[in-house]
């Protein structure tokens, strides 16, 4: 197990093609653009030869010269052809590990293996491309080992052979949440999007670049507009209008079909089951990804909605936890569902959604009033401009805006509003769409309160906490209230070290409360 | 403690945790030295558009030098003073409070059960006037790391051995 060990050979094959996949463009483009007479064909095909080639030499270099050792402590990866670098992550830091498997490498039964550490910059451990058993047997391998390592440091305790013994169980659990194909399709009906529109401009533009037709010349455009407008004025109102339907129609329908092919192929077969040892999320139609989180990295939720779904009771569950996923600063974990399906993963991590005896408190009113005022402003500098320069009327546009600004500011402020229970801090904001996060008092870092000039004139303050990987922050609450918030906040983080936040959630409990007895014990 | 860093009571209401600690009195002048240094520049700009518009008499002379000159005597004389003066820090047991900002008021406080890691940095000026930052480093996105600039060296050492000690003590 010691000794250095390789990625999968068939890597290379997948190397190559990748650097075909970046000459083929360049090799249309000769092939189709003046250069080279009559031979440019050959070129064309020369360039794709000579990619290949070149890439296939380079991708064995760097197979060959990559290599990873699972040792006892951490995971290790050597690599580079010219200047060597070599990586190496303990098992306690690794956060999650999950496996990636893009449309050609699952074809071909390999899958990425990515270490999410949580370190800035997204530098994390990743092996491209093991074969699928190897991969899982990996993950297998270091959620062993980083396991061991807690037992052995947590070992002193006697309370946490319980948590050993609880980690025994089967890797498979039970499933939270899994989404169907006519979930998927009635999820895809709420995604709408024009993206379709904006990757056609790219395209125009590509052929732009690689083709004589010159879109952004006036001209072209002007003419063919001219030729269209003519038949268009010619066909009268009636149908000028039904063309018009027909095209928001067609402009819905696209919106709507884009909205669901892509939502078909992220979230297929997307499936999260609760271990013993954490969650695991599987999901996509073409590229494949498998990532498990444990359960104790879980820092925060967030439940968001969208304008639309909301109206229908879908909302949409995050984790927020140090390691990222595809970018995003938290997991997806139920990108759908209903509120009653929510509540057990909720549970499942260790969190509780609010009940209906707590207290919530709003934002001051003053905040509310300000925030108010402020979005009206430049509507209103806009409408005293219109009512000296502009003819009679026109000011009444922007007048009807700042009326709008402030009323959905007032609106707003009816969904703003925090709560804090013994373990809990919830937090809720959104017009039309309220986003709630919920953090646990404990896993906070800092707590701070931060004052603008109009709110230390008016009495309020916003209340920044230190989350690990992501943010939480309440804004206008009245300056006694945070202060009252962030002493209570402050009093449950001070109680329990950073090194014990971080342990399995039943350990964590058992230190909170020698932690507690210490407490008394010295008092 | 030092004499210079004995607690003071700041024009700041905060009764919520008591009283902050003023930090040493250099770091008012190390702000002064700074504000000093960035301004030059500017004035130098301003010399310069100024002897480029002479011959033309477009202008009365002074009219780009004098306000430069106004407010970077502002800059230099009067916001040093009120920074330091809005600037103020409490250390208790188990937690670290900051408070900055003369029109963005910020009160920070870090426990130092969440601490990772502590630096103490002193940059040119700083080593010049005897003083050092403290930057206290945490775990969360916002405040990752929280700076305590203006503390005399030895006292910030000081604080970083005692929340150091106070970090030990909890994690064993």
């Amino acid at each position: 197990m010691i000794q250095p060990q390789r990625t999968a050979p068939i890597s290379v094959v997948l190397g190559a093609i990748g650097s075909i996949r970046s000459a083929i463009i360049p090799a249309i483009a000769v092939a189709f653009s003046g250069i080279g007479g009559a031979g440019r064909m050959l070129v064309a095909i020369g360039v794709v030869v000579a990619a290949a080639i070149i890439g296939t030499l380079f991708s064995y270099i760097a197979w060959r010269r990559l290599t990873y050792t699972i040792g006892e402590q951490d995971i290790r990866v050597e690599s580079g052809v010219l200047s060597r670098s070599a990586r190496s992550v303990p098992y306690e830091r690794i956060q999650d590990v999950s496996l990636e498997a893009k449309l050609l490498p699952r074809l071909l039964g390999l899958v990425a293996v990515k270490f999410e550490t949580g370190a800035g910059g997204g530098e994390d451990l990743a092996l491209t491309y093991l074969t699928a058993a190897e991969g899982e047997r990996l993950r297998h391998l270091v959620r062993e080992r980083r396991d061991d390592g807690q037992q052995a440091a947590t070992s002193a305790d006697p309370a946490a052979s319980t948590s050993g013994n609880a980690d025994e169980g089967a890797d498979e659990g039970e499933v939270l949440f899994a989404m169907g194909p006519r979930r998927l399709l009635r999820f895809g009906l709420f995604e709408f999007s024009l993206a379709v529109f904006a990757v056609l401009g790219g395209l125009l533009q590509y052929a732009d670049m690689v083709t004589d037709i010159d879109i952004w010349n006036g001209d072209l455009w002007r003419g063919w507009l001219e030729e269209q407008g003519t038949i268009i004025a010619s066909l009268g109102p009636y149908a000028q209008a039904a063309g018009a339907t027909a095209g928001l129609f067609g402009l819905a329908l696209i919106g709507l079909a884009t909205g669901t092919l892509r939502t078909f192929a992220r979230d297929w077969g997307f499936t999260l089951t609760r271990s013993a040892r954490g969650f695991r999320r599987q999901r996509g139609l073409f590229t494949r990804t498998d990532v498990v989180m444990p359960a104790h990295r879980v820092q925060a939720l967030v439940i968001g909605t969208g304008f639309m779904r909301y109206r229908f009771g879908w909302h949409g569950l995050s984790f927020v936890s140090l390691a990222q996923d595809a970018g995003n600063e938290s997991h997806v974990v139920a990108p759908f569902a209903q509120m009653d399906e929510i509540a057990p993963i909720v549970a499942a991590a260790g969190f509780h959604l609010p009940d209906e005896r707590i207290n919530w408190h709003r934002a001051s009113r003053r905040h509310r009033d300000d925030t108010a005022l402020i979005s009206a402003l430049p509507f209103v500098v806009a409408a005293i401009l219109g009512a000296v320069l502009a003819p009679l009327g026109v000011a009444l546009i922007p007048l009807g805006l700042a009326v709008m600004m402030a009323g959905a500011q007032l609106y707003a402020w009816e969904f703003r509003r925090h709560a804090i229970d013994p373990e809990q801090i919830f937090s809720t904001t959104g017009l039309m769409s309220p986003t709630s996060r919920i953090s646990t008092r404990q896993k906070l870092h800092s707590v701070e309160i931060a004052q603008g000039p109009l709110a230390r004139w008016r009495g309020y303050a916003t209340v920044h906490l230190g989350l690990a990987g992501g943010s939480f922050s309440i804004p206008g609450i009245p300056l006694k209230t945070a202060r009252i918030l962030r002493a209570s906040i402050l009093d449950t983080i001070a109680a329990t070290d950073y090194s014990q936040i971080d342990a399995p959630l039943d350990q964590a409990f058992n230190t909170d409360q020698s932690g507690l007895a210490a407490n008394l014990a010295a008092t | 403690m030092d004499k210079s860093s004995a607690p003071t009571p700041v024009d700041q209401p905060s009764d919520d945790e008591g009283e902050l600690t003023r930090l040493h009195p250099n770091y008012a002048h190390a702000l002064r030295v700074q504000a000093a240094l960035t301004a030059i520049p500017f004035l130098i700009g301003s010399l310069v558009l100024e002897s480029a518009f002479r011959d033309q008499a477009v202008f009365p002379s002074g009219i780009i030098a004098g306000p430069v000159l106004l407010i970077a005597l502002a800059l230099i004389i009067r916001i040093p003073a009120r920074r330091y003066h809005a600037r103020g820090y409490q250390i208790s047991a188990d937690r670290l409070r900051v408070v900055r900002g003369l029109l963005w008021r910020s009160d920070t406080v870090v426990p130092f059960s969440r601490v990772q890691h502590i630096d103490v940095h002193q940059g040119p000026l700083e080593r010049f006037f005897g003083i050092a930052t403290l930057t206290l480093h945490t775990a969360g996105n916002h405040n990752a790391s929280v700076a305590l600039p203006g503390l005399e060296e030895a006292l910030a050492r000081e604080m970083r051995e005692d929340i150091r000690a106070h970090i030990r003590r909890e994690s064993l």
